[in-house]
């Protein structure tokens, strides 16, 4: 068997850098990742055939009792080569699967010298792994294209080779074909990745540094970071140092996963493996800086350290209002684990305390208020998702926006907004109907190439305020589903864009302000009106709805006066039920708000902000209150 | 300290589509059983109820269902003579009784006279028949005129007559007619109810499957509102959310109702008011007679009221009629809410009263809201 015991395995800190291959795989969510991974545990024998489960590496909360949590970020398989019949160490490290990870995605890659590019072969490659694929080349890592699931009765293996082939410049029959299910086809890959992936290359003497590509909150022993050694080597109860900040830790442990962790006498060249140093939040342990020692210090860093910049914000506000401490506890608590996440305390008038928060994207976005909601047990409404603009007034001032609601009254000279380099994957007879949604976006046409027969790679640049706005929804159902998107920074650009503010009964209303561009601003300023109008109870007297773009009204509606609010019946056995009646309406009146003299209940304001999933999420906790 | 009562009669011919009171037709409460058959110890067991209520004199009686006129006078004249004997009524006695114009005579009104009543209120509802249909009343317009004309003729001194407003497929001008004729009438009182639809009932689920539409509130708030003129044309005038009288005809029975004064219901499901205290007893008129006749408490479930709920209350009941709210009860703040309703046209704030107009009368509940709970 190819597979070699631990024991006997090559051990860390001692492993010459020529045993080593550093590797990750690219791949889209549901092609079979994790199962390929099992797969590569069972057959290196690093997990017992009895231990074996299935998506082992995925497992966060089994680990997580063993006091540490690991989700595959890094895990070393010794492996003999069928081919020399040398002993190896392969490290698989992990690759975040989405768009708004970019960076993180390119440190993973950075740590690594080749890639395991995986494709369903019966779906073919999707627009995230597309993107991360051009990262891989752009890090000049080896590529191994490999088609998963071969076992399928809908496979077309010959197509999907065909589509790699091209993407990646080799022979179609240069791809692996395995099943990741049956095990077919696993140990070549495991060969070829020996054979095909370069060894890593590092000076053992010079002073350490090594690559931090992931950092993890751990209850129990603080944070986990995962390393890359470049140069040098990583010994516990070193001194270290964190280039970016200068501040030093000690490395209280060093040690590999295999799967599970097992501290080791250190890290050397090319070795891949966690650190724990004691301090309790990732910021002080970010991704993309380098490590070095504290005694003998490296004067150049790793190339291509960035601070997280947040691109998309949002309200979050707890739907009862006695959960703001419970969200603000938990916020610092997702932040010890995010060092991409910022927020603020904000108040609004409409849905109370709450905190701005600040994202990576869309789907960063979601993965927070997801944990907020589950880890902690929180009922959130978020506001509709704004990006950040650039406000050059006329005296040359500039305003930074990360909420309509500052956006400056005064003359405007120029609102700067970022935008994406976008590029969509999808069956070419989508391209018309793709099209029409870019360019009603605003975007500008960059490029278009056949991947194979009959799929396309459309790019187009795109205000990301655009893409945030229900493009991706968008794009799916006017493509069946069959279309990916994935999108990196291209930096700010001036949009021609104005602040759009609702008025109830002429007073602005903060929370329903949007930054839009001008052509759509009446568009805007109807939909708006009318939705209010719909969700505004009628009042005793008649409440106009106004959309303006500073004093210049360009929509209108009206909420009619109620004429008649009473029961026209109250005898002997009426009265204990009117009274219970009118004490339950009151209830319901607690939960107005405000604007004036007009009343207007949360659910309207939520209902206007809010998401149609927050919308089914109220409905359903009524229904279930009632 | 008075005591009024009210008497509930829970039989009816045929149930109302409309209706939710709490009412059954003889066959509903005994296969195949005739209205003399059930009824027979209905009236022995109110009696035996009546002997659990405080002893004090009582200024009005009020007999109501249901449609207590399906029975006959000397068994409605048994509850108001053993009233009479044991706690004594006042000099001027009101008393009334419910009645389906489709099932008085002149015989039967003599005897009603006799029996103790002095006023009488009939269900008209409507003078359309199509509206009529809708509501599932059978009787046919022309008999509420034959039963005013009988009632005066005997010798009733207070005259009233129910209607309803808002009914499905009832235009405005279908009620204005409704309401010239019922003011033709020889009446002294009239009601006018919008038309409530109560969960359970028949007109609920044919409005449910879209059978039936109900009239917008805007309709219903021009219905309510051609009332007033109509009544002041013909001497009458209102004196509470849904009554009109001439002067001294205003119904006391109900008026001791809204001035939280104490009151005791007799019957299956009836309401009572004593002090502070409000209580109801179980619907069922057949556990209700059993558990009389073997001696137990028919009360279902009784509530306390605190001084913060009779604030609330005297607020809710008073503001609905022509006397208002006096301001001396009322706080700075509940001054201020009035005077901001007073701005739009709502009320009118007196020196020392709060008197709701038409249009404020419409939005009554709204008002109550504010200034209460």
């Amino acid at each position: 068997m190819p597979a070699i015991s631990l024991a006997k395995a090559p051990q860390p800190a001692s492993t010459n850098p020529a045993q080593i291959r550093n590797f990750c795989i690219i791949a889209h969510i549901d092609h079979g990742k994790s199962t390929l991974a099992d797969r590569m545990l069972g057959i290196t024998e690093v997990v017992e055939a009895r231990n074996m489960r299935a998506q082992y590496l995925d497992r966060m909360d089994i680990e997580r009792e063993r006091g540490i949590t690991i989700k595959s970020q890094a895990v070393r398989l010794p492996w003999r080569s069928s081919i020399d019949g040398k002993e190896y160490i392969l490290n698989m490290i992990d690759t975040p699967g989405h768009v708004d990870f970019t960076y993180e995605v390119s440190r993973s890659l950075a740590a690594c010298e080749g890639a395991v590019l995986l494709v369903d072969c019966a779906q073919g490659i999707e627009a995230q792994t597309l993107a991360n694929l051009y990262l891989a080349m752009e890090n000049n890592l080896t590529i191994i294209p490999v088609l998963n699931k071969i076992d399928l009765p809908n496979a077309q293996p010959d197509k999907f080779a065909a589509e790699l082939a091209r993407l990646i410049g080799c022979q179609p029959e240069d791809c692996l074909r395995v099943s990741g299910k049956t095990g077919d086809g696993v140990a070549e890959l495991l060969d070829q990745i020996v054979a095909q992936i370069p060894a890593p290359v590092g000076d053992p003497n010079a002073p350490a540094r090594a690559l931090i590509f992931d950092s993890v909150y751990d209850s129990y022993r603080g944070v986990v970071t995962y390393v890359r050694v470049v140069d040098g080597h990583l010994t516990p109860r070193e001194q270290i140092q964190m280039f970016s900040t200068g501040v030093r830790h000690e490395a209280l442990e060093v040690g590999v996963i295999s799967p599970e962790p097992i501290a080791s006498k250190g890290l050397g060249v090319g070795e891949v493996g966690y650190l724990i140093t004691g301090v309790k939040d990732v910021r002080q342990s970010r991704v993309g800086d380098t490590i070095t020692t504290y005694n003998n210090p490296t004067k150049e860093p790793l190339s291509g350290y960035k601070d997280p910049k947040p691109m998309v914000f949002s309200g979050l506000f707890p739907l009862d209002g006695a959960d703001f401490p419970i969200l603000r506890e938990a916020l610092d608590k997702l932040q010890l684990n995010d060092a991409a996440l910022v927020y603020e305390p904000e108040s609004s008038a409409a849905l109370g305390f709450g905190f701005r928060c600040g994202f990576l994207g869309l789907l960063h976005m979601e993965i927070v208020r997801e944990r907020l909601e589950r880890e902690h047990k929180l009922n959130l409404i978020s506001t509709a998702p704004n990006v950040v603009y650039n406000v050059t007034m006329d005296d040359g001032k500039v305003v930074r926006v990360t909420n309509p609601s500052e956006f400056p009254d005064g003359k405007v000279a120029a609102v700067l907004e970022p935008i994406v380099k976008s590029t969509i994957l999808a069956p070419s007879e989508f391209i018309g109907t793709i099209m029409e949604l870019c360019q009603d976006r605003r975007g500008i046409l960059l490029g278009m190439d056949y991947i194979s027969e009959d799929r396309v790679e459309i790019r187009y640049d795109l205000p990301l305020a655009e893409i945030v706005f229900d493009f991706f929804d968008q794009l799916k159902s006017r493509t069946k589903g069959y279309a990916s998107l994935d999108y990196e920074e291209k930096g700010d650009a001036e949009g021609n864009l104005v602040k759009v503010d609702i008025l109830l009964q002429g007073e602005a209303v903060d929370a329903f302000s949007a930054i839009v561009h001008r052509d759509k601003a009446y568009a805007y300023g109807v939909m708006m009106t009318g939705k209010l109008r719909e969700l505004i109870p009628r009042q005793q007297f008649e409440v106009p709805i106004q959309a303006a773009i500073g004093a210049r009204i360009i929509a209108r509606e009206s909420i009619r006066a109620i004429r008649k609010d009473v029961l026209a019946k109250c005898y002997g056995g009426d009265i204990s039920r009117k009274r219970k009646l009118l004490e339950k309406q009151k209830e319901g009146k607690k939960r107005m708000k405000m604007v004036g003299r007009v009343e207007v209940p949360q659910e309207a304001f939520v209902a206007a902000l809010a998401t149609d999933a927050d919308i089914e999420k109220i409905k359903a906790a009524r229904k279930a209150s009632q | 300290m008075s005591l009024s009562f009210y008497v509930h009669i829970p039989y009816c011919i045929k149930r109302c589509g409309y209706c939710d009171f709490n009412t059954y037709t003889p066959s509903e409460l005994q296969d195949g059983a005739t209205l003399e058959v059930v009824s027979n110890d209905y009236i022995d067991a109110v009696l035996k109820e009546l002997e659990s209520t405080p002893k004090q004199i009582v200024p009005t009686i009020f007999f109501g269902g249901g449609t207590p006129s399906l029975l006959p006078a000397k068994d409605l004249g048994r509850v108001i003579q053993k009233i009479s004997d044991r706690n004594g009524l006042t000099d001027n006695c009101e008393i009334t009784l419910e009645a389906n114009p489709d099932s008085v005579t002149s015989e039967k009104l003599e005897g009603y006279l006799e029996a103790g009543f002095n006023r009488i209120s009939f269900g008209m509802q409507s003078a359309k028949p199509h509206v009529l249909a809708v509501l599932d009343r059978t009787h046919n317009p022309a008999n509420v005129d034959k039963a005013v004309t009988m009632a005066r003729a005997a010798g009733f001194k207070s005259i009233s007559v129910d209607l309803i407003y808002g009914t499905p497929g009832e235009s405005l001008n279908d009620w204005r007619h409704t309401l010239e004729s019922a003011l033709s009438l020889d009446i002294d009182h009239l009601s006018a109810y919008a038309l409530i639809v109560e969960t359970g009932t028949k007109l609920a689920a044919q409005i449910k499957r879209g059978d039936l539409e109900m009239p917008n509130d805007d309709l219903m708030a021009e219905m309510y509102l051609l009332i007033d003129p109509l009544c002041e044309a013909h001497g009458m005038s209102w004196y509470e959310l849904s009554n009109w009288s001439k002067p001294g005809h205003e119904c006391r029975h109900n008026i001791a109702y809204w001035k939280n004064q104490n009151w005791w219901g007799l019957g299956p499901g009836a309401h009572s008011h004593i002090d502070s205290k409000r209580f109801w007893n179980i619907k069922h008129p057949t556990t209700y007679k059993q558990k009389l006749f073997s001696g137990e408490s028919v009360m279902a479930e009784s509530e306390d009221l605190t001084p913060g709920q009779k604030r609330d209350e005297a607020i809710m009941l008073g503001i609905r009629m022509r006397e208002g709210l006096s301001t001396s009860d009322l706080n700075p703040s509940q001054i201020q809410t009035l005077t901001s309703y007073g701005a739009d046209g709502f009320l009118q704030l007196h020196k020392d009263r709060v008197q709701l107009t038409p249009t404020g009368r419409l939005i009554a509940d709204r008002i109550v809201r504010e200034l209460t709970f």
